[in-house]
């Protein structure tokens, strides 16, 4: 009895301990995604220059697997990560692209700029169908299955070791699904 | 000197919290208008996360305000609101979280904290009430001599 009033306490501390330590590692401010396993919210949207004839629609993703690119002008981080995506546009990997709360001829022009990795661009200058797809800043990545079904979010940038650790073998998979 | 800290003093005291809703976003009906406040107040914004969407200066919180506000004109109850933002970002959006089997743990803890605690606690007084509750044992002559002894010399100024 004794001895088992020295032990509980200890044990609870332990367990506190590590259930914060555990707390520790993971950063709280990356949210889950809603839309996991769910289609892809509805949204046509415009593409940056009055000479784009085509923009983005939801409607787009069919058939293959895709990346969907959440940037803008103003994004530090995009700036880092964008070497990256001409890297996987390159490999052959599908990104379309949002510009995200941001004036249509900034993104085209940031984008004429650095090069342009994307085979579809919408443009989103409200933020509108960014807050629909439940993004909290940029850049963001969602991969769509052949579907339309929104299986993965990554938060920040795509990094070479995020690629070859998530996002290639996921995209993988999905390829042989369809 | 006295008059200036007076008024800075009565300056601090009136002056209201500074507020993130700018005039432009506030709807022209105040009771719609209120309960936008209402609202936000209890969204958290998912930039600046321990700030609610009302408080928070992020362009995304302001997007919300907006949208709230859209809602509400569009004739949305203030539950249907809420939901309309944690359709998108999550339960984790709602300030005050509600009771299901993820937060159990969270609205569960301190019951788990204080039935323990409690139930500690009353063994231990029921412990030292029992230890104390022996009956006292009486004085013997000598000790009670010697108490009168001290008692009639009080007793003397």
């Amino acid at each position: 009895m004794r001895r088992l009033a020295f032990i509980i306490p200890i044990v609870l501390f332990l367990m506190v301990a590590a259930a914060l330590g555990l707390g520790l590692r993971r950063d709280p401010s990356i949210l889950p995604s809603m839309l996991i396993d769910r289609p892809i919210p509805t949204f046509d949207l415009p593409g940056l220059t009055p000479e784009d004839t085509v923009g983005l629609a939801s409607s787009d993703f069919t058939g293959k697997p895709v990346l969907l690119n959440v940037f803008a002008s103003w994004c530090v981080a995009c700036v880092i990560e964008h070497p990256m995506l001409l890297r996987l546009q390159t490999q052959g990997v599908t990104i379309h692209g949002l510009d995200w709360k941001d004036q249509p001829a900034a993104g085209a022009e940031w984008l004429a700029q650095r090069g342009n990795p994307y085979t579809l661009i919408g443009s989103d200058p409200s933020g509108r169908t960014g807050i629909d797809l439940g993004v909290t800043g940029a850049p963001e990545t969602f991969v769509i299955d052949g579907q339309g079904r929104v299986r993965y979010r990554h938060v920040g940038p795509i990094t070479p070791e995020v690629w070859a650790e998530t996002l290639q073998p996921m995209m993988d998979r999905l390829e042989k699904e369809t | 000197m006295k008059r200036l800290l007076l008024g800075l003093v009565c300056a601090t005291l009136i002056a209201g919290p500074a507020m993130a809703v700018l005039p432009e976003e506030q709807l022209a009906d105040p009771a719609l208008e209120a309960r936008a406040r209402e609202i936000s107040q209890e969204l958290r914004c998912v930039v600046c996360q321990n700030q609610s969407i009302d408080d928070s200066d992020a362009p995304l919180a302001a997007d919300l305000r907006a949208i709230v506000r859209e809602r509400l004109i569009a004739g949305d109850t203030n539950e249907e609101v809420m939901a309309y933002v944690v359709a998108r970002y999550g339960n984790f959006v709602l300030l005050k979280p509600p009771v299901d089997v993820q937060t159990l743990l969270l609205w569960g803890a301190p019951l788990l904290v204080l039935i323990p605690g409690g139930l500690g606690l009353a063994l231990y007084l029921r412990r030292r009430n029992r230890a104390g509750g022996v009956a006292p044992v009486p004085l013997s002559a000598e000790e009670r001599r010697a108490l009168s002894t001290i008692l009639k010399a009080d007793d003397t100024p």
